[in-house]
């Protein structure tokens, strides 16, 4: 049997590989994951960076490795890569004007039976603060492999966002795609989020839109498939807080009059719940019934 | 912006005052002036002219706090015109209350914030390992006070296990820390492994000799103490 690659799996390969072929890159972990590099680190001395349970220390460390000419890739859960040492972020590689790439796994609850503390549906809104950062979502591990290695090329602040939760199958391309036409309107699903619209528009004639990149968002690309449907109606499947993109879909619509409905973690509660992924999706309302509520709900009010 | 005037210690009071207006007080405020000005004057091997050199000693000034020292000794030692100072904090002005990297050639890092500089450091020096450069040393600037902030003693520690040679940091201690350090802030830093060295703020050999002491295998704190005095 196959066994299947988790998009954990595959940033440890893809950037593995990328530490034996790309002198500048340097790996900068706070015991999360650090085990799953322990053979390249041997390999490559002083290119793995493991400052312990340090999360204010691995951003920083990674602003000082940049301030040398390297490409600090960066790592652990979302929880305490992003909200743990947010100031870290804003000032030490912002402020500073350096770049690094920052992956985090467990999406936004991941780890659900963890409870809380290990949950961050807030991070992409959080990154959203500031400005110059690229936010990618991939929705496969396929995706992630060359969004990783497309983010480690360059020297921008780049945050890759990692999940248990994966799509079927890869899309292909870039930016905000159509893949599959409809009428009366477009549902934009954002990385996880693909698979489970598509079944929960199944029977509806709607344009369903896809992106993996959601900072910069190709406001073009979603503009023509808007367009390109009867009704300028427009709904937003994010598989973190419900809204963070809503403004930049305003902005990309700006002199189309036009209505939207964000779909994402609520904003409104915290469960205190442990359980399943699958049982938070359904609490939130991202599962197939949620989704497929949500969008006949909005499409039937705009008549 | 930079120019090649280097002007000695006894025209710090004169170039502080364009920022503070008052010369008379401005050297026995700036708790830092003497260890900026060991460093630059004798310690660091940092120009003007090598800003930009990979090979360059790096300077991190982690307490952004009352910066005025360090464009004073900036402006002596040719990095900014003196002319500059004048109009500091001004919407024109590349020197504001916090030092902005961006904005002024020769500051490695912007601070203001606490507990940024001797983190960021540890990234420096390990950076500098990787890419092969043996000469370049770090020197990190922290107050007493400022080490209050937890991110210090994250950065404290992990350097004494790699045994980060290359890094120096200098503890300004003007007792301002609310809850103190029972012990020493030397402590702090021995227990983790560093070379420590305590000696008085505005000695400028002690300072020098503690600077260039060699402390192989580990990091080194010097802390320079102005107790009694402010």
């Amino acid at each position: 049997m196959e066994t299947v690659l988790t998009s954990r799996d595959v940033f440890a390969e893809t950037t593995i590989e990328l530490l034996d072929t790309d002198p500048r890159v340097v790996v900068v972990l706070a015991d999360i994951s650090a085990s799953m590099f322990d053979v390249a680190a041997a390999r490559h001395p002083g290119r793995v960076v493991n400052v312990g349970i340090r999360e204010q220390l691995l951003i920083s460390t990674a602003s000082g490795l940049a301030m040398t000419g390297l490409r600090p890739v960066v790592h652990t859960f979302g929880s305490f890569l992003v909200e743990r040492p947010f100031e870290q972020i804003k000032l030490d590689l912002g402020h500073q004007d350096v770049g690094a790439v920052l992956v985090s796994y467990g999406g936004s609850y991941d780890m659900s039976g963890g409870g809380r503390t290990h949950q961050s549906p807030g991070d992409v809104a959080l990154i959203d603060t500031l400005p110059g950062w690229t936010v990618h979502v991939p929705g496969h591990p396929d995706e992630a492999d060359l969004l990783l290695r497309a983010a480690v090329r360059g020297d921008d602040r780049v945050y890759v966002r990692l999940s248990g939760q994966s799509n079927a199958q890869p899309v292909a391309g870039e930016g905000v795609r159509v893949v599959r036409p409809g009428r009366r309107g477009v549902v934009l699903a954002v990385g996880p989020m693909l698979d489970r619209v598509l079944a929960a528009t199944a029977a509806m004639d709607v344009a369903v839109a896809y992106t993996s990149t959601v900072r910069p968002l190709d406001g073009n690309g979603l503009r023509s498939a808007v367009l390109a449907a009867d009704r300028a109606d427009v709904v937003v499947v994010e598989p973190y807080l419900a809204g963070t993109s809503a403004y930049l879909v305003n902005a990309a619509l700006d002199d189309i009059p036009h209505r939207l409905r964000s779909v994402g973690v609520s904003r409104e509660f915290e469960l205190h719940m442990y359980g399943t992924p699958e049982d938070h999706d359904a609490a939130h309302g991202l599962d197939v019934p949620g989704i497929a509520g949500a969008i006949r709900s909005f499409m039937e009010g705009g008549d | 912006m930079t120019t090649t005037t280097v002007l000695g210690y006894a025209r710090l009071p004169g170039l502080m005052a364009r920022m503070t207006g008052d010369e008379k007080h401005a050297m026995a405020a700036a708790s830092t002036v003497d260890v900026l000005w060991v460093l630059y004057d004798r310690v660091l091997n940092v120009r003007p002219d090598n800003v930009d050199d990979p090979d360059r000693d790096r300077f991190l000034l982690s307490k952004g706090h009352g910066p005025a020292a360090y464009y004073a000794v900036l402006a002596a030692k040719g990095f900014l015109d003196p002319g500059s100072l004048g109009g500091w904090r001004g919407r024109d002005s590349p020197l504001g209350g916090h030092p902005d990297r961006l904005l002024v050639p020769g500051v490695e890092i912007s601070s203001g914030s606490l507990g940024h500089g001797l983190p960021i450091a540890i990234g420096v020096a390990l950076g500098l390992g990787v890419r092969g450069r043996r000469s370049p040393r770090v020197f990190v600037l922290v107050g007493d006070g400022e080490l209050d902030e937890g991110s210090n003693h994250e950065a404290i520690a992990l350097a004494g296990r790699l045994g980060l040679e290359r890094l120096n940091v200098v503890v300004v201690d003007n007792t301002s820390s609310t809850h103190g350090w029972p012990g020493g802030i030397a402590e702090r830093f021995r227990v983790e492994g560093w070379a420590t060295r305590t000696v008085g703020a505005r000695d400028h050999d002690a300072l020098y000799s503690a600077f260039t002491a060699p402390h192989p295998g580990r990091p080194a704190v010097v802390v320079a103490r102005l107790e009694g005095e402010l």
